[in-house]
């Protein structure tokens, strides 16, 4: 038997690993919150308090032994809607009492390494076609569906790539815009598509901070307010880096 | 508006798979979008203001999404960003940047005035469903108390 496998894990530690990765997949904070009590009041902990914000995690279980209080840092913050869903229904197996410590643990594990759902060229492939819907949606003509899929899709690549070089996301959405806005440009100079404006648009739809947005204004009514705020400044901060990168280009031609 | 229906459940589904919903989950994404987008764009169409499109539009978004987390014990906010995405004044904040990059302040500020609006708007309505589903659940609560 080696090391890992004889180790008891503690309610505390299984707590805080499905709350790092909730709050890395990109969950509200009330829900991350829930779940971690909710797992540590079923595993028989008595008096749990948590608290969360975006780039951190306090949680505290107080009972007959000494108060046990751990901290957790969160460095990295990403979109997985997937993986919040599987912890969330762990997290309910658990409270019907399905599964042992070490057995959530594994599973917990097993999760947090698990690779997205969909590969990078799918994810490519729908940030081309939803471009491409936008310009429709947004009453642009069929005329530029094409270039706005185009423009859209390459953009989204670029957004990927500049990602994982640069690691400074607002840096790399700004990249991004001004390459977009540079497509849209060149392609409607050269005869394709007509109207600049909606192909730019609907290409710079996959990097809007959807989940962002709406989770500040979920943080927000349900009382966490630092979560709300720190969430409505990310959004924000975002829309400027997006919302410049075009206006760069706009303003150079 | 047949383009409109199929455009906008492609882009709410594209949405799912950019943000790595269970696949499970997609074609309920589209749907919630689609239904958002089709009570906007036909309040758009009939005269009615887009702040207040946007705010009806977010509210059933959002009524819709909670009623698909519980029957499919979901986290919510699956349904919800598929849907609030096309909502986001993204057209009018591109308008209200390119009048600011043309130094044209006084139409750059009205859309910009706009737009801080209609993300109001959504933001309201979220609100207000979220508020709604509780009073709808403590009359649930209240009845079942009754019948036992």
């Amino acid at each position: 038997m080696n090391n890992i496998r004889k180790r008891n894990y503690t309610i505390d530690e299984i707590c805080i690993l499905a709350g790092q990765i909730m709050l890395e997949s990109g969950a509200e904070t009330y829900r991350v919150e829930d779940t971690m009590n909710r797992i540590a009041k079923s595993f028989g902990a008595e008096y749990v308090e948590s608290y969360v914000t975006p780039t951190a995690i306090v949680f505290s279980i107080d009972g007959d032994e000494i108060t046990n209080t751990k901290m957790k840092r969160i460095e990295k913050r990403g979109t997985d809607l997937n993986k919040i869903t599987v912890v969330n229904s762990l997290s309910r197996e658990i409270s019907e009492g399905k599964w042992t410590l070490q057995e959530a643990y594994q599973k917990l594990i097993e999760v947090q390494r698990a690779p997205f759902v969909y590969s990078y060229w799918l994810q490519i492939l729908a940030a081309t076609i939803v471009s491409g819907c936008f310009v429709i949606m947004f009453r642009g003509s069929w005329v530029d569906f094409i270039p706005g899929m185009i423009t859209g899709g390459f953009g989204y690549l670029c957004f990927l790539i500049i990602d994982r070089i640069v690691r400074v996301r607002f840096f790399s959405e700004f990249i991004t815009s001004a390459i977009i806005g540079i497509c849209a440009l060149l392609l409607v100079y050269n005869g394709f598509g007509m109207e600049v404006d909606k192909i730019i648009i609907g290409s710079v739809m996959p990097l809007v901070p959807g989940l962002v947005i709406t989770n500040a204004i979920r943080d927000l009514i349900s009382g966490h307010l630092v979560s709300g705020i720190t969430k409505g400044a990310e959004a924000l901060l975002t829309a400027m880096a997006i919302g410049s990168g075009i206006a760069i280009i706009i303003g150079l031609f | 508006m047949l383009e409109q229906l199929v455009t906008s459940f492609i882009a709410s589904s594209g949405f799912g798979i950019i943000f790595n919903a269970p696949k499970q989950a997609i074609v309920k994404c589209g749907f919630v979008g689609m239904l958002g987008w089709m009570i906007y764009f036909f309040m758009v169409e009939n005269t009615f203001d887009a702040v207040f499109a946007s705010f009806v539009a977010s509210f059933f978004i959002a009524i819709v999404s909670y009623y698909f987390a519980r029957r499919y014990k979901t986290p919510v906010i699956i349904f919800t960003v598929g849907g609030m995405i096309p909502l986001v004044p993204g057209g009018l904040a591109y308008n209200a940047m390119r009048h600011f990059v043309l130094n044209d302040y006084n139409v750059a500020i009205q859309l910009a005035a706009k737009v801080l609006f209609i993300a109001g708007a959504i933001a309201m309505g979220i609100i207000f469903s979220e508020v709604f589903n509780q009073i709808v659940r403590n009359i649930q609560l209240k009845i079942r108390k009754k019948h036992v």
